[in-house]
């Protein structure tokens, strides 16, 4: 009789102690170890920073379409509409050839120039057991200029102007409001105005943007050229901006002294002076579909 | 000795009765559904943890946000990033008790749920409503319900507001096995 009371005894205990620990608790020891939660997502809001392209990639089968303006300089003053009379436009398709894979076509009014780009995610960052401290995508593209030359005349073959750019984009998602991409660049052109003009250009990328809320971000990029085009002037191209996202849209506002939104043209070839007041209002606003 | 033996022997019953009085699946399946004036969004989970205690008529479930399906990368992205802010709130869970749960059987029988919902950080008691059945090696639950999104803080700008529900619908289906440790 004592066994039996105290076999009820222990069994009730032991039913008490047992019922403590959480569901919830044993739920959190059984999920399993998953990798695909562990990848950063959303370094940046959109492809691009503001002027060049960040590591973020269009998904599989998504097809964007962008359209970016830049208007002229603001210090062209009140004649001009401080700059809004001008405007350099570029179009473009992008579409997710994969979810690591983009492909892209472009064509800009500033000189008439077709662009076309590759851009792969070669590492994606992540946390956890398997961290990887940076997003690294590779990106190359070819530009070919269609304008002629008004003065002098020349007559140029359609290989003698082309031009390549080629990127790594390294980045790393700090917090969820800060994210820096620096971006060792490669540009190369067949043609060039002056012989003492260079036809390689090695170039350094520093961007970065700081979340303000969950839908605007304030975003800026330098790309700092160590060979220049004497005979331009050419200056490194600096840019301030502010997207602001809503559902299936990314609206980029943008203050920079490029004017135009190809690589090899605002990191090789840009002339504004920021602080002189070349500045250009621009926007590029993309849809994807 | 004998006491010894007795005490084991209860320690024993003990935990094999335990180890049949607990269902759980790692693969319970949740959808919501969203329908609004411009377009319906629909996400599927199917990696939902959920947990049925028999002899106390305890319920737990956990629900990792990363791991809604949606038809769009873009929505998904949103999803994560605007609304259910998964970074920071990374699981949704429920905790509750299945009221009347003794007379659950063979037989498909609908039983209420009362519990703590908790999304977004934001913890609200709940009542749902739940088919039950139960056979001797699972525990079947299925059902659904409406979630107002605004009881969890989670807000929608009046530019998509065409395009994205205040009422979601989320449908359950959990197929719980014994569960040992």
């Amino acid at each position: 009789m004592k066994k039996l009371r105290l076999a009820i005894f222990l069994f009730t205990i032991s039913t008490a102690i047992y019922s403590q620990d959480d569901l919830l608790d044993i739920l959190e020891d059984e999920t399993p170890e998953t990798t695909s939660e562990n990848i950063v997502t959303s370094t940046f809001k959109g492809t691009r920073i503001l002027n060049g392209h960040s590591v973020e990639n269009r998904k599989d089968k998504e097809l964007e379409f962008i359209i970016s303006h830049r208007f002229g300089a603001i210090n062209l003053g009140f004649d001009e509409l401080f700059g809004l009379d001008q405007s350099n436009i570029r179009m473009a398709l992008e579409y997710g050839l994969t979810d690591n894979l983009t492909i892209g076509l472009g064509r800009s009014s500033f000189e008439k120039t077709f662009d076309s780009f590759l851009k792969y995610s070669l590492f994606k960052q992540k946390k956890g057991a398997n961290s990887f401290p940076v997003a690294v995508s590779l990106f190359g593209s070819i530009a070919a200029k269609t304008q002629d030359e008004a003065f002098p005349v020349l007559e140029r073959s359609f290989s003698e102007n082309l031009s390549y750019v080629g990127q790594v984009l390294i980045a790393r998602k700090f917090s969820q409001s800060l994210s820096l991409q620096i971006t060792p660049t490669y540009i190369h052109r067949n043609t060039v105005r002056d012989i003492a003009d260079p036809h390689d250009i090695f170039a350094l990328g520093f961007g970065g943007r700081v979340k303000l809320s969950n839908r605007v971000s304030l975003n800026s990029e330098y790309y700092w050229a160590f060979d220049q085009s004497e005979s331009i002037n050419a200056r490194n191209s600096l840019a301030f901006g502010v997207d602001i996202e809503t559902g299936g849209h990314v609206f980029q506002l943008i203050l920079s002294n490029a004017i135009t939104m190809i690589e090899k043209s605002f990191i090789a070839e840009n002339t504004g002076d920021f602080f002189g007041g070349d500045i250009h209002f621009g926007f590029n606003i993309s849809r994807t579909f | 000795m004998k006491s010894i033996l007795t005490l084991l022997c209860c320690f024993f019953c003990v935990a094999i009765s335990h180890s049949q009085d607990r269902y759980l699946t790692k693969s319970g399946a949740i959808n919501f559904y969203s329908k609004a004036p411009m377009e319906d969004i629909t996400a599927d989970n199917n990696q939902v943890l959920s947990i049925v205690d028999a002899a106390t008529g305890k319920m737990a479930i956990s629900i990792l946000m990363k791991s809604f399906l949606f038809e769009k990368a873009l929505m998904q992205e949103h999803f994560n990033e605007n609304y259910v802010e998964s970074d920071k709130y990374p699981k949704a869970t429920f905790k509750g008790d299945i009221l009347n749960f003794d007379d659950i059987s063979e037989t498909k029988t609908k039983k209420q749920v009362k519990g703590i919902l908790t999304i977004h950080g934001v913890s609200n008691e709940i009542t749902i409503d739940a088919n039950f059945t139960k056979t001797d090696e699972a525990i079947l639950v299925d059902g659904n319900f409406i979630i107002e999104i605004d009881q969890y803080n989670i807000k929608i700008p009046a530019v998509v507001a065409k395009n994205i529900a205040k009422k979601i619908k989320v449908s359950f289906d959990f197929n719980h096995k014994p569960y040992k440790k």
